[in-house]
């Protein structure tokens, strides 16, 4: 990436009357708007390039200078617990010159206009955000210091940032000063920004900012919000797949304790109580009518998600694969992945207070414009009249990428007059989720007579993941037709063999699915991975050796043969096992990120073991290499907990599990006792790091599971348990 | 009914109905947001807190059996200043990420450090069984171990 210039054009800085303070900001949009869409889109999958759209007079980023002589850096992007508010900090204060105790990072609510137009998901926020964060931190420095020598008299190079003030040496003024009493500011033509080197902050593993937050129980999720006055809402939602509301009963509601109103809407219906119990209890009273056409059962699922059903879309293709494998001598192989649930621990939650045609909604989501423009549109006002404070997110997941409880919440406050918390019971959660789509992966490949593969064909069949999603405008499903989000991680990355393709079938469920973190990331990869280790055994052939032997030498190639090589090294990786334990080794690239990883399993009786993981990734740089390795870990153990544990099912047209437990999830016990994590920077620019490593997860145990116990285990969840 | 406890040393009296879960008495009645809410069904632990120093599911725990009981949340564990050694330690190993099931841990591994002064893998393993998404339960490990650490040496040098 080279380096891009922002011109004054979309700098914008104001005063605001009264508060003292320096709003500066700067709009992305030009920066990367550009670009059509499709170009776009195929960038973001491809080249892991992120995706903006957006209008020029709205800027993303805010800096405020605050009474305490501090700098608040306002983000359009929220903290979920990936780190990006301390990274966000660093660069800012390497840039600035200011310590990072001077400078705060907080959620920008949407009333102020400060919006992300996309969403806070797909490894998005640091890559996307950190050339223009330094640029916009380079130019508040140097207006700052223009405003200071003018303050001062003294020439602008004469002076220095020093413990939060900028001084000359002999006088100095604090941020607070500098800004006092300016009118109009004087935008300079962005400078140039520093050389990564010079950053001392940046490529340092600092502590979170949000840590003693965290640690000491400070009130910051959505969760946790309140209003005066504020009121609680229980909203009823169907337990049936496929279940449309037809109204209910409410009569045995009204009555109940501590009940104020019974909400009844086309499309819901909600009991508003004094109290979160009050509320429950009254709701459970409410005979709601639903319509469902069948009743469904897995079973159903698993026969519509089945390749050569649904509709296919050639997604990658080199050379003429079929051709070669109509032939005799193919090796075959189908994987298959269940319906997963986010089940993040925090609820999703909203509250909301309508005020005649304003309306605050303080809120946990990762769409923070969507859901200000859902909230605006259904109660018919303006979206520049609706506020959505966004809180710290007690888990994403990709879970709140459609957050429709602020719109639940908004009616209902609207109904009541009053302030209405509203939030999910966690059996909801489990049966009305945006689940994991399941998938079916169909393998084929053709070794030449030295074993190296002469041709390859992935079909992946998968319930939806970006079409549908509010997120992306309905004509791209038509442009694009494959599923962007279903084909995560289904192409073929070894591009040396000489023909093959990949194929994508979309299939439309009766249920929703959606964004789940790494999309079809850990189940593509765990049929590709799986698949290459047993070529490798048909072929002879060391599983590593086996695939080096098709990557292709180009840039994209050499960041992942280095990221292989690297892990082999540090894991001593050996293709048999060894007292008990077997190594197991699985690579892929997402985002442009590539990851390899070795996990040592065993056998704990039928139960699987993953006691060590290495796992090498290059992000590029790495903002912070120690939350960037708490990402690798945190994406190991949810792909260990995906790939061995967990599994959605229906039964008797219901989605069951609706609880933890019976949803089985991977527990302290089931985490590895040891995780060696290896970063690379094979790109001065920081890369996507929350998602990749989630990919080669599902198939190094796998490779593992089948080296200690001759059993190629093609299905997740890989525990017998389930089987 | 009315109930009174002791919640983080401070006598409470609370006026509520008696099957209230504690957990709606702490976080709405009494305003103590740091134990929290995760599936209302004993099952995750986000709302572990203590009573009498046991590790309490309080989501499931009704308020009437609080009467004339020490309960402890996160807020009263330790503070910024004095951090309670499982705190410092959670701090020391970075160890939250979304950090919403945090406290519930944390409640949950000072009772076993309040029992167990050592504790091995498998006393980790037994004995925290709350849920965490994110997957911070390796620094979880790492952190419990470093707060036996702390803890010890505050015994012995006390």
């Amino acid at each position: 990436m080279g380096k891009k210039k922002f011109s004054r054009r979309k700098f914008i800085a104001r005063t605001l009357a009264g508060s003292g303070g320096l709003f500066v900001g700067l709009s992305l949009t030009g920066y990367i708007a550009r670009n059509p869409i499709r170009r776009q889109i195929n960038k973001f999958v491809d080249e892991g390039e992120s995706p903006y759209q957006g209008d020029i007079s709205d800027p993303m980023l805010w800096f405020e200078v605050t009474a305490d002589n501090k700098l608040t850096l306002f983000s359009p992007k929220v903290e979920m617990g990936q780190g990006s508010f301390t990274s966000l900090a660093q660069i800012a204060a390497d840039e600035l010159e200011l310590d990072m105790s001077f400078i705060k990072v907080a959620h920008a609510q949407s009333g102020t206009g400060n919006l992300d137009q996309f969403a806070t998901g797909g490894s998005t926020t640091i890559r996307g955000l950190w050339q223009p964060l330094r640029v916009l931190s380079a130019t508040l420095r140097e207006m700052l210091k223009a405003e200071a020598a003018r303050k001062l008299d003294v020439p602008v190079s004469s002076l220095k940032m020093e413990d939060g003030k900028i001084t000359d040496g002999s006088r100095s003024l604090t941020l607070g000063e500098v800004v006092e009493g300016v009118e109009e500011w004087v935008v300079p033509e962005a400078p140039a920004v520093k050389d990564v080197t010079e950053y001392t902050r940046v490529g340092k593993p600092v502590p979170r900012v949000d840590l003693n937050d965290k640690v000491f129980g400070a009130p910051i999720f959505g969760m946790d919000a309140e209003m005066p006055g504020m009121l609680y809402g229980a909203i009823v939602r169907s337990t049936r797949v496929g279940a449309r509301f037809m109204g209910a009963d409410t009569s045995k509601a009204e009555g109940m304790p501590g009940v104020v109103k019974v909400v009844l809407e086309q499309d819901f219906v909600a009991v508003v109580a004094a109290s979160y119990t009050q509320a429950i209890d009254a709701k459970r009273k409410i005979e709601p009518k639903w319509e469902v056409d069948r009743s469904w059962t897995t079973g159903d699922i698993e026969e519509m998600i089945t390749v050569g059903k649904g509709q296919p879309y050639v997604i990658q293709k080199n050379g003429s694969p079929a051709e070669i494998l109509n032939a005799d001598g193919v090796y075959t192989a189908e994987y298959r992945s269940p319906i997963g649930a986010h089940a993040q621990i925090e609820p999703h939650v909203a509250v909301a207070h309508v005020k005649g045609d304003q309306a605050d909604v303080k809120m946990s989501t990762q769409v923070v414009r969507i859901t200000r423009d859902q909230v605006a549109n259904r109660l018919g006002i303006d979206k520049e009249n609706v506020n959505i404070v966004p809180a710290f997110l007690g888990g994403g997941f990709g879970g709140r990428l459609e957050t429709p409880i602020a719109t639940y919440a908004a009616v209902i406050s609207k109904a009541v007059g009053r302030p209405v918390k509203c939030f999910y019971e966690r059996q909801e959660e489990f049966q009305n989720d945006t689940f994991r789509p399941p998938t079916h992966n169909v393998l084929k490949a053709k070794l030449t007579d030295n074993g190296s593969i002469a041709a390859m064909e992935h079909n992946v069949s998968s319930g939806a993941v970006a079409w549908g999603s509010p997120m992306l405008p309905g004509f791209l499903e038509t442009v694009l037709g494959a599923d962007l989000g279903a084909w995560r991680g289904g192409m073929i990355q070894y591009g040396a063999i000489p023909d093959f393709q990949a194929i994508s079938w979309k299939v439309n469920l009766p249920f929703a699915t959606s964004w789940w973190r790494s999309l079809g990331l850990l189940a593509n990869t765990f049929a590709v991975e799986s698949f290459m280790d047993e070529l490798a055994e048909q072929a002879g052939k060391d599983p590593v050796q086996f695939r080096l032997e098709h990557i292709q030498d180009n840039k994209a190639g050499q960041r992942l043969k280095g990221v292989i090589q690297a892990v082999t090294e540090r894991s001593g990786y050996r293709d048999k096992s060894t007292n008990g334990v077997a190594m197991g080794f699985a690579a892929s690239t997402d985002a442009a990120t590539p990851v390899a990883m070795v996990a040592q399993v065993s056998m704990d009786g039928s139960e699987i073991r993953v006691e060590k993981v290495t796992c090498a990734m290059d992000p590029g740089l790495s903002v912070n290499p120690d939350q960037v390795k708490a990402q690798v870990e945190g994406c190991i153990i949810m792909g260990i907990s995906g790939a061995v544990y967990e599994r959605m099912y229906i039964e008797d047209g219901q989605l069951r599990p609706v609880i933890y437990g019976p949803y089985e999830m991977a527990r302290m016990k089931h985490a590895p006792k040891e995780i060696d994590v290896i970063l690379l920077q094979g790109d001065e620019n920081p890369g996507a790091v929350g998602e990749p490593p989630l990919g080669p997860v599902g198939a190094a145990i796998a490779n593992a599971v089948y080296r200690l116990t001759g059993e190629r285990r093609r299905e997740m969840p890989l525990s017998q348990a389930l089987a | 009914m009315k109930i009174s406890f002791s919640i983080n040393g401070q006598p409470q009296t609370v006026d509520v109905e008696e099957e209230t879960p504690l957990l709606w008495v702490v976080r709405d009645v009494l305003g103590l947001k740091g134990t929290k809410f995760g599936c209302g069904k004993a099952a995750c632990g986000a709302c572990t807190l203590h009573i009498n120093g046991e590790a309490v599911r309080s989501c499931s725990f009704a308020v009437k059996y609080a009467e004339g009981a020490n309960v402890t949340t996160i807020e009263g564990l330790g503070t910024n200043e004095n951090p309670h050694p499982v705190q410092q330690a959670w701090v020391e190993e970075i160890v939250p990420q979304c950090g919403y099931c945090q406290p519930g841990f944390m409640m949950a591994s000072a009772a076993l450090l309040s029992k167990v002064a050592d504790p091995t893998d498998d006393d980790i393993d037994n004995h925290i069984i709350n849920i965490c998404r994110c997957g911070t339960y390796y620094r979880m490990r790492k952190a419990i171990k470093r707060a036996a650490t702390i803890q010890n040496s505050k015994t012995s040098n006390s």
